[in-house]
C-alpha cells in the first residue's frame, strides 16, 4: 500500500473533514454504478457475438427453389462431400412452420411453393469451391450461401453495440474526471489558508498534495466500490430472473475473465480519480510561489 | 512598495524594523520569509541566492525560517498543540516526536492547560502565542516577527522578548517589526533598521538604540 495513503492522526487533522461529506464520493457512486452495468452489457453483447460467429462461421446453406429437383440426392452429394462434417434437410414442415409466422395460415396452404433447405457444416480448412461445384453438378439450380453472410448486419449492429458501450465507459469515466478535478478545486479553495500557512512553514507540494490525494482516494474508492457493489447486486437480479444474461444476449454469460474485468473498473476508476485529483492539486499548487 | 534597499543582516544579529505604517515593514518581511519575490533587485538568504531560485527549492529555505504573523495565521479547526507541532511534522518529526517539545513550548509560553484549545476559543493574546511558540519551536537560523507583542501584556511581552534574546543566543538572527518603544529600550544590544516610504533610513542598523523619539510611528 502507498504510504501516502496512510495518514497519521494528525495528518488527518489538518484538513479537518471527514470523508464523504462532500458530494465526491456520491457522484463517483452514481459513474462507477453506471459504468459497471454499461461495461457488463457490453461484455455480454461481445459474448453473444462471439459465440453466434462460432456457432455460424463453419455453417452454410443451400436453397433449391420449390420442385427444382431431387432433394435426397442432393443432400447424399453433400454429404459425402470432402470437408462437410454435417449436412441435414430441414423438413417441408418446419419451413411451412417458420413461413407461418410472416403469412399466417396461408403458409401451410398445397399451393405455396416452398423451397428446400439442406444445412451443412463443413471443418476448417475445407474446399468450399469443390463443395460448390458439386452441389451445382447435382442440381444446377442450388445456391450456396454462407450463415456469416446472413447474420453479417447483426453481428455489425453488436459489433458496434459494443464500441458504444466502450465509448459510454470513456465519457462516464471523463465525467467522474472532471467532478473530481471540481472537488479538488473546491477542497483547496476550502483550505487555502491551510495551505498557504503550510506553505510558509516549510511544507513541500508533495506533503500538501498528499493529504489532498489520500482524501479524494478514500472518497473514491469507497464511492467506486459502493457504485459496483449496488450495480453487481442488479446484475444478480438481472441474471437471476434469466432476462438479462439470458434472453437478451440469446444465452451469453460473462465468462470469468468478464467478471475480473467487472471487479478491477472500480479499483482502475479509484487509480484514475486519484491521479487526476494529484495533477490538479499539484497544477493548482505551482500557481503559489 | 519599497524601492532602493540595500541592506545586509549579520549572522546572529538582533533588529528591529521600525517604520510608520504603510513603510513596507511587512513587505520586506515577506520578502524575508520567502512569501514573495522582489519585482527587480536580489534577495540572497543563508548565503544562497534565491531570487530566481525555482519554487520546489525554497520549502528547505522556509523551514531554516521561523515566522510570527501579525494575523497569527492559525489553522482555526486544529489545537493550540497542533499548530505548534506542524513546523516539526512539516519537517518530518513523528507524532511520539513532537509531543515533549511541543508540551514545553507551550508551558513557556503560559498555554500548557490550553494545549487542546482551537484558535477561535482563545484570546488575541493566547493566539498570538501560540503563533510565537510555532514560529520557535523549530530553532529557526531566522526568526521574523511582525508585531509579535501587539496582543500581550507588558509582563508577556517581557517573557517573549526574553525568549527571542535566548534564541538570537543561540544563533538565531531574529527581524521584530514593532512599534512597541518598550521592547526596542529593553533590548540594548539590537539594531535599527528604519524603513520610510518605502526605503530604509539607515541600512547600517546603526541608528540610536533606544530611539529618541517616543513613537516611532510619527
Amino acid at each position: 500500500m502507498p504510504t501516502w495513503l496512510i495518514a497519521s492522526p494528525s495528518e488527518g487533522r489538518l484538513l479537518g473533514e471527514g470523508r464523504l461529506r462532500g458530494p465526491t464520493a456520491w457522484v463517483i457512486a452514481i459513474m462507477s454504478f453506471s459504468i459497471v452495468i454499461i461495461a457488463a452489457a457490453g461484455l455480454a453483447l461481445a459474448s453473444t457475438a462471439g459465440m453466434l460467429t462460432h456457432a455460424i462461421s463453419s455453417r452454410y446453406s443451400i436453397e433449391l427453389p420449390a420442385g427444382s429437383g431431387d432433394v435426397s440426392r442432393l443432400l447424399g452429394a453433400v454429404r459425402t462431400a470432402p470437408g462437410v462434417t454435417e449436412a441435414d434437410a430441414v423438413p417441408e414442415s418446419e419451413m411451412r412452420a417458420t413461413l407461418e409466422r410472416w403469412l399466417g395460415p396461408a403458409a401451410q396452404s398445397p399451393d405455396l411453393p416452398v423451397p428446400a433447405l439442406i444445412n451443412f457444416n463443413v471443418r476448417d480448412g475445407a474446399d468450399l469451391g469443390a463443395i460448390r461445384q458439386r452441389v451445382q453438378a447435382a442440381l444446377p439450380s442450388a445456391s450456396i450461401t454462407a450463415h456469416r453472410e446472413s447474420v453479417a448486419p447483426l453481428l455489425h449492429s453488436l459489433h458496434v453495440l459494443q464500441w458504444v458501450a466502450f465509448g459510454l465507459v470513456l465519457l462516464l469515466s471523463a465525467a467522474a474526471s472532471a467532478a473530481v478535478v471540481l472537488a479538488a478545486r473546491g477542497a483547496l479553495e476550502n483550505h487555502r489558508f491551510t495551505i498557504e500557512v503550510m506553505h510558509g512553514i516549510g511544507a513541500t507540494d508533495a506533503q500538501v498534495t498528499n493529504l489532498f490525494q489520500r482524501k479524494i482516494a478514500i472518497d473514491a474508492l469507497a464511492g467506486s466500490l459502493a457504485g459496483a457493489v449496488a450495480a453487481g447486486l442488479v446484475l444478480l437480479m438481472l441474471s437471476a430472473g434469466a432476462s438479462f444474461m439470458g434472453e437478451l444476449t440469446g444465452g451469453a454469460t460473462l465468462s470469468g475473465l468478464d467478471l475480473l474485468v467487472l471487479a478491477l473498473l472500480p479499483v482502475a476508476l479509484t487509480v484514475l480519480a486519484t491521479w487526476i485529483a494529484r495533477l490538479a492539486v499539484l497544477a493548482a499548487l505551482r500557481k503559489a510561489l | 512598495m519599497l524601492r532602493d534597499l540595500d541592506f545586509r543582516l549579520s549572522k546572529g544579529g538582533f533588529y528591529f524594523l521600525t517604520g510608520p505604517s504603510g513603510a513596507g515593514k511587512t513587505s520586506l518581511l515577506k520578502l524575508l520569509y520567502l512569501a514573495q519575490r522582489p519585482t527587480r533587485g536580489r534577495i540572497r538568504l543563508f548565503d544562497t541566492e534565491l531570487t530566481d531560485a525555482p519554487r520546489e527549492s525554497l520549502p528547505p529555505f522556509r523551514r531554516r525560517i521561523g515566522v510570527v504573523f501579525q494575523d497569527f495565521r492559525l489553522i482555526r479547526h486544529m489545537s493550540a498543540f497542533d499548530n505548534v507541532a506542524l513546523p516539526l511534522r512539516i519537517a518530518g518529526a513523528t507524532d511520539e516526536q513532537v509531543e515533549a517539545p511541543v508540551r514545553e513550548m507551550l508551558a513557556w509560553v503560559g498555554l500548557a492547560d490550553r494545549a487542546s484549545a482551537r484558535p477561535p476559543t482563545l484570546s488575541g493574546g493566547e493566539q498570538q502565542r501560540v503563533a510565537i511558540a510555532r514560529a520557535v519551536i523549530n530553532r529557526p537560523d531566522l526568526l521574523v516577527a511582525d508585531e509579535p507583542t501587539g496582543n500581550v501584556d507588558a509582563e508577556m511581552a517581557q517573557r517573549l522578548l526574553h525568549l527571542f534574546t535566548a534564541l538570537n543566543r543561540l544563533g538565531t538572527t531574529v527581524v521584530v517589526a514593532t512599534h512597541d518603544v518598550g521592547l526596542i529600550k529593553a533590548s540594548a544590544g539590537a539594531k535599527l533598521i528604519r524603513l520610510e516610504n518605502g526605503t530604509v533610513m539607515d541600512p547600517t542598523g546603526a541608528l540610536r538604540n533606544p530611539p529618541r523619539s517616543p513613537r516611532l510611528d510619527a
